[in-house]
């Protein structure tokens, strides 16, 4: 599989289908493709929307190199990773993980993994605007913990 | 003059994420910024804030070339 991996940080809304889709599109060699969508949460009015904030160039960085350690762990064909940042409105896709592999533990594994990384540990700051102004907000303690799960 | 980039709560904190700033070493730079800045100077210092100097972290003392760009970087928070 020749297709290279991918990592995009957009400012833009994004269709997760789309973007499965075109992951999808001309295998014949791939026998499991597992995909993540996450979205932002309404929280029953309290989140306005979320603010997300990266460092192009270092961001997409730390990203692609821990990207590309899961795929050799866990013998994967490829990835790709979109990611939100900006203004994001409930409703809105925030993340997008597609992993490729010939069969399905590995794929559902590294994405799983990838999704930990890129909650936790990922080189991001975010911000939830609610109806009062907008704080600061820190990994949960159930994101370290999903994250160490696989050290 | 070093450019220096500031990212989450400390921007919020300095009211600016973009300045050019003339110092010759980080240290340095660090000493300005508290100096017009008090509040921001210790923000700076605080615990769990890194420093990347041209996109690379850097622990302690760092010399600053003419057009470095110096970013403070807060505890990140994943996405």
């Amino acid at each position: 599989m020749t297709t290279p991996s991918k990592i995009a940080l957009t400012s833009e809304p994004f269709e997760p289908g789309a973007l499965l889709t075109a992951f999808c599109a001309g295998r014949d060699e791939t026998g499991a493709v597992a995909s993540f969508a996450g979205l932002a949460r309404a929280e029953k009015g309290a989140a306005v929307a979320l603010e997300l904030e990266a460092y192009p160039g270092f961001t997409d960085t730390a990203i692609a190199a821990f990207a590309d350690d899961a795929k050799t762990r866990f013998g994967l064909q490829d990835y790709a990773i979109v990611h939100r940042v900006g203004r994001i409105a409930p409703g809105e896709a925030i993340v997008f993980v597609a992993t490729a592999a010939v069969h399905r533990r590995a794929a559902f594994e590294a994405c799983d993994f990838l999704m930990d990384y890129l909650k936790s540990r990922a080189p991001f700051w975010k911000k939830e605007h609610g109806p009062d102004g907008g704080r600061w907000i820190e990994p949960t303690a159930q994101d370290r913990t999903d994250a160490q799960r696989w050290d | 003059m070093a450019r220096v980039l500031l990212f989450g709560r400390l921007a919020d904190l300095a009211g600016w994420r973009d300045r050019a700033v003339e110092a010759g070493s980080l240290n340095g730079l660090r000493g300005v910024l508290a100096g017009v800045d008090p509040a921001l100077g210790e923000a700076l210092a605080g615990p769990g804030v890194q420093v990347a100097v041209d996109k690379t972290i850097v622990r302690g003392e760092a010399p600053l070339a003419a057009g470095s760009e110096v970013a403070f970087l807060p505890p990140m928070s994943g996405g």
